[in-house]
């Protein structure tokens, strides 16, 4: 699979050179014009620059903020399940959290569509850039609702089920004797967690974090229906629309088919490239942690 | 003076109840996407959506609903012997080397976005080879999806026949095939079921992987393999939203409605299973 997308990319790679990763702009070129742009002996319609900087940027932008807002909260809700919740309790809210990683993507971005990106662009982004507006990245332009907060939001969602299982299995593998010794030396259960279990499977939470985080950057469907679809435009705050390469895979085929050059769908398929490797590193990173956990004990 | 021992207590309980808290909100949310979902989509169900194709923005979902079961039932189709089969081959029969290279890159095809997935094949399938947007194509995007999911489970469960089973058939003297029939295949069969079932629950709700390969049609899906796009259920929630029309809002919130019913059911089934698979294993130990 590898080889054969670099096979077809191989032209595109040569036209683009590095601004792919650095350049703004996207244009398929003037399909009416006559004559073409040739870069590195590979020709495009005239005036065609495949730049892809705005999508990588939108990717890892809303992948790390939906981390911001994952993290913490998948962490308190594994602790609150491994550790205060009623034994009876426990396998219903497992039950839910395994249901809400079962829904598809597009239904998480339908409910964004029409629940979240109202209430984003009426309520909070104003609220927001008016009354911290100071802080860098918040001021500014409220924007419409669709943009970098609500794909964030919804990513985070999406993640969090996948993270909470992860640290929960990882917490529920910890001997209780972690937990127990600590409660038994006079710490109050907070300071059980965080001196003495906590520091045990940071491994394997940071592994958790990585496939969520991993997910977060290929994820689709959701972030293509609430990021606002950005072209040629960096974010400047967090309510700018932004574009993720794998949404604008999706919303720029059709124009890319029509170049005739077939540049464009072979620069399409060079940003599927890039995320593929980026989600591999992740991946591959993520893996190395959860083993190191399980080697732990 | 407050002492130390009861500012601890203080500290420890306010960041439980901020812990308490997250899993409330996530429980919020989650009530507020199926409330969401459940009241719109309902109200959004009427029984001619099932008998009628879309027409454009609006119309019925027989198609869409058709489609979607043909393309997962053939992606089934094509996972089982290759997901089940590899499982079978790496876990009874295959040296330590390949077994390694396999589930590795099972792990690696975990990581993959569907959408790398579905544009692969649209490149190679629908553009190189010529399919066009195709039944086939489609549905393949959903093996290769489905196929980690299903291998893992079928792997672990194979793993997990209990060796003194397979030795006591071997020394009654059973020929291989027949220690493998009788013995590790109903033993690891609830399991690579389940994994199959999540897997299904999983290729029911894709969408990317398919926009590029199955494509969309507004009519009842044809039995050609490929030269026919087919509709499915995921694309009408996706575009059909974005439509400023009431009636195709409608049957968007009626598609994810559907969408949800299958893939919970499918779902709790999984779950039954792995109940029933570990009640079966405490028996046995």
């Amino acid at each position: 699979m590898l080889v054969f997308l670099l096979w077809y990319t191989w032209p595109a790679i040569r036209y683009n050179g590095l601004s792919i990763l650095n350049d703004i702009t996207w244009n398929i070129g003037n399909q009416y014009g006559t004559g073409s742009t040739v870069h590195n002996g590979v020709a495009a319609e005239p005036g065609a620059e495949f730049g892809g900087l705005v999508f990588l940027v939108g990717t890892l932008l809303s992948a790390l903020l939906a981390m911001v807002f994952a993290v913490p909260l998948a962490l308190g809700v594994a602790l609150t399940i491994v550790y205060r919740l009623p034994e009876r309790m426990r396998l219903p809210i497992n039950a839910l959290i395994e249901l809400m990683a079962g829904i598809p993507s597009v239904v998480y971005g339908l409910w964004g569509t029409i629940v979240l990106v109202p209430w984003v662009g009426n309520h909070v982004a104003p609220f927001i850039t008016h009354h911290f507006g100071f802080v860098p990245f918040l001021g500014g332009d409220a924007g419409s609702g669709n943009g970098l907060f609500a794909a964030a939001i919804v990513l985070a969602i999406m993640v969090m089920p996948i993270m909470v299982a992860t640290v929960r299995d990882v917490l529920v593998a910890q001997p209780k004797s972690f937990y127990e010794a600590s409660m038994a030396l006079g710490s109050t259960s907070w300071q059980a967690v965080t001196h003495a279990v906590l520091p045990s499977v940071r491994t394997g939470i940071v592994g958790a974090i990585l496939v969520a985080f991993g997910r977060a950057l290929g994820e689709t469907m959701a972030v293509l229906m609430v990021a606002g679809n950005a072209i040629n435009i960096l974010p400047h705050n967090i309510f700018s629309p932004i574009n993720t390469i794998a949404a604008v895979v999706v919303s720029q085929l059709e124009s890319a088919v029509s170049d005739a050059s077939g540049v464009a769908q072979r620069s399409l398929a060079e940003l599927a490239l890039v995320l593929f490797v980026i989600s591999l590193m992740v991946n591959t990173f993520a893996r190395v942690a959860i083993r190191g956990q399980d080697r732990s004990h | 003076m407050v002492s130390r021992v009861a500012r601890n207590v203080a500290i420890s309980r306010f960041w439980w109840v901020l812990c308490i808290a997250s899993l409330v909100g996530a429980l919020l949310v989650l009530l507020s996407l199926f409330g969401f979902v459940f009241v719109r989509g309902i109200a959004a169900i009427r029984p001619d959506i099932f008998v009628t194709v879309t027409q454009g923005i609006a119309g019925g979902l027989a198609n869409a609903i058709a489609g979607t079961l043909l393309l997962v039932t053939l992606a089934v189709a094509l996972v089982v012997p290759v997901g089940i089969g590899a499982a079978v081959w790496v876990t009874q029969f295959a040296p330590e080397r390949l077994r390694i290279v396999v589930r590795l890159s099972i792990d690696v095809l975990f990581g993959v976005p569907s959408i790398v997935v579905g544009y692969f094949l649209y490149v190679a399938l629908v553009e190189t080879a010529g399919w066009g947007f195709s039944l086939v194509a489609g549905s393949l995007a959903l093996a290769i999806i489905m196929l980690p999911y299903v291998y893992r489970a079928a792997d672990l469960a194979f793993s997990a026949v209990p060796r003194d089973l397979v030795e006591a058939s071997v020394a009654l003297g059973a020929r291989p095939l027949t220690t493998f029939m009788r013995v590790a295949f109903p033993w690891a069969l609830p399991g690579t079921l389940t994994g199959l079932l999540i897997g299904v629950g999983i290729a029911l709700g894709e969408t990317a992987p398919l926009i590029y390969t199955a494509g969309w049609s507004n009519y009842m899906p044809t039995l050609a393999p490929t030269h026919s796009p087919v509709g499915y259920l995921t694309y009408v929630v996706w575009t059909f939203i974005n439509e400023p029309f009431k009636q195709s809002h409608q049957l968007a919130y009626a598609a994810a409605f559907l969408l949800m019913v299958a893939i919970f059911v499918t779902n709790f089934v999984a779950r039954a299973a792995v109940e029933y698979w570990a009640s079966r294993t405490r028996t046995h130990s």
